[in-house]
């Protein structure tokens, strides 16, 4: 473990088994998780747990991890690329408590990485795995109600309901206007949820080098895309697939090319576009790169 | 003379022109809802390009027998077979679940009676057309609009309503629209239920003369359910009586129409109202 590593982890806590969830839990999970990534993109059922936490605040992510975590892992938390929002500073103390583990901001000494919606900026490298928390895994859910039907439809690979969506966003708006969720294909096979990241993050997914996991808690699914996997976005030739792409660098640290957050700071229509991803703006920022409302350099702020 | 034609793969046919030979052809054909008749021991022919009615009162089968034979329903007993693109005779039964579907969404069409069992209605009437364009593959939206565009011509839509959802259709709208999207992969065959149930009458004729131009300038093989006889009289080559489950009486159009045999036929045919 480096220095910068927090070392605040509690003992475990006596009366909860290992990553809060019993062995057999856990081994159920992994089989899941198994054949998730055995076929990628495929929505495996589980029996998804209760856990101490709302449905939507991520508890299929949280299982997900529970299940893979170990005792030298080290765990950084994203919540829409912060590592300090309430969600992310709850999920990693929830996992220090329960499971006594190390945690970390910093996305390159993580070995697993649970997120809400983003995809870290720095490239991940192989043996680190990134456990999306995910509210709706099914990408034809809001064309075709019946998930009957969805299986169906996967099952026989009848995927031109995907493409009818992408018609109507060009036929009212002039161009695809699904800007997050934007559905990708696995390996040539499986059309796919990539959750709610904003589409900016696709290309990312393509041949990564690290595992993502997938985890639906309330949904009661878990998907995969093992390391090395096409993942395409997908489109029509004369509208191919594009991200968005922003006018001004991160306010803060300078970077280009990164996906940018709005930040309101007044009445009067004063606003700031800064790094979505907090670890890379740090990073960055500690590095000597100045954005424009960056202040004060850290050093001195302290 | 379907005995003959349902041995899949026979070399003999191979020799026999595609259009010399049946496009559909239902043999011995039944359905049972527990102890209740859907339909009972139903054998036809559809050859290309020919224009069946099957008539009847409500209840008699008429449903349930198309649901069969567009493979919507498993019947429990009989068999159809179908001579696909390759004229090769393929036993729609025995087909995987896969090369049906293809099936249905290529080579067939369904028009339903109401339109909205038939179309998307929250998607734009483009996106309804387009929707079996892009189920097959196409992946160019220009392409995929104009062809969209020039099917809402033939079903004598505005082009300005192309992006408009069907919801604001009328009812005649609304199933020239049905038409359209079920037309725009080529089918060889479309299976119609009412096509013009609920319509009033200046619209069912207008929509009538769409249909028979269509059937003619495509060569289009339909299997029309209708209670309507004047319909029948008006789209047919040929007609089936049905009562009861079974066909009582099978023969031309204007054969069955003008010289009725069964007592149920003729008391079908003079209960016409005269205006």
């Amino acid at each position: 473990m480096s220095a910068q590593i927090a070392t605040d982890a509690a003992p475990a806590i006596a009366s909860y088994n290992f990553a809060y969830l019993d062995e057999q839990t856990k081994r159920m999970i992994r089989r899941a998780i198994l054949k998730a990534i055995a076929i990628p993109g495929y929505q495996v059922p589980f029996a998804s747990r209760e856990m101490p936490m709302p449905y939507g605040w991520g508890t299929g992510g949280v299982q997900v991890t529970a299940a893979i975590i170990g005792p030298e892992d080290v765990l950084k938390v994203i919540d829409q690329g912060a590592d300090d929002t309430t969600n992310a500073v709850s999920i990693r103390a929830f996992f220090a408590k329960v499971a006594n583990v190390a945690t970390t901001t910093r996305t390159m000494e993580a070995t697993i990485i649970q997120t809400r919606h983003r995809i870290p900026e720095t490239k991940l490298s192989a043996g680190q795995v990134l456990v999306y928390q995910v509210p709706i895994p099914e990408p034809l859910r809001f064309l075709e109600p019946r998930e009957t039907e969805t299986r169906k439809m996967h099952a026989l690979e009848e995927y031109g309901l995907m493409h009818v969506k992408l018609y109507e966003d060009i036929a009212r708006h002039g161009e695809i206007s699904t800007t997050y969720a934007y559905p990708v294909m696995v390996e040539g096979r499986y059309v796919m949820d990539p959750s709610p990241t904003p589409k900016f993050d696709n290309p990312k997914m393509h041949r990564s080098e690290a595992l993502q996991l997938f985890g639906a808690g309330r949904e009661k699914r878990i998907y995969a895309v093992p390391p090395f996997t096409e993942v395409v976005s997908l489109d029509f030739e004369d509208h191919p697939f594009e991200i968005q792409t922003f006018d001004r660098p991160c306010a803060l640290c300078a970077a280009e090319n990164v996906y940018l957050d709005e930040v309101v700071l007044d009445d009067s229509g004063g606003r700031m576009f800064v790094c979505s991803d907090t670890d890379h703006c740090e990073d960055r920022r500690a590095q000597g790169h100045r954005g424009e409302m960056a202040g004060h350099p850290l050093e001195t702020a302290k | 003379m379907s005995d003959e034609i349902l041995i899949e793969g026979d070399a003999g046919f191979a020799a026999v022109a595609a259009s010399e030979r049946p496009l559909l052809s239902v043999s011995g054909l039944s359905k049972i809802y527990g102890a209740r008749i859907g339909c009972i021991d139903v054998s036809f022919d559809v050859w290309p390009g020919e224009v069946l009615a099957i008539v009847g009162e409500s209840g008699s089968g008429k449903t349930t027998l198309l649901n069969c034979i567009s493979s919507r329903l498993a019947p429990t007993t009989g068999t159809v077979s179908y001579q696909m693109r390759d004229g090769r005779m393929g036993d729609v039964f025995r087909m995987s679940e896969a090369e049906r579907r293809h099936l249905m969404r290529t080579d067939w069409g369904f028009v339903h009676q109401n339109p909205i069992d038939g179309l998307r209605m929250s998607v734009s009437a483009g996106a309804n057309v387009g929707e079996r364009l892009m189920a097959v593959g196409q992946r160019h939206y220009g392409s995929i609009r104009a062809e969209a565009s020039e099917w809402l011509g033939r079903v004598e839509i505005d082009a300005d309503r192309i992006d408009d959802q069907p919801r604001a259709f009328s009812g005649g709208m609304r199933q020239r629209l049905q038409i359209a999207r079920n037309l725009v992969t080529e089918p060889r065959l479309v299976f119609m239920d009412e096509p013009t149930g609920g319509l009033d009458v200046s619209v069912q004729a207008r929509l009538l003369d769409l249909l028979r131009g269509l059937v003619s300038d495509l060569g289009l093989s339909v299997i029309i359910v209708t209670h309507d006889l004047a319909v029948a009289r008006l789209l047919s080559d040929r007609i089936l009586v049905m009562k009861e489950g079974r066909v009582i009486e099978s023969g031309l159009t204007d054969r069955v129409l003008d010289d009725p045999r069964a007592p149920y036929t003729q008391l079908l045919v003079s209960s016409i109202l005269q205006v």
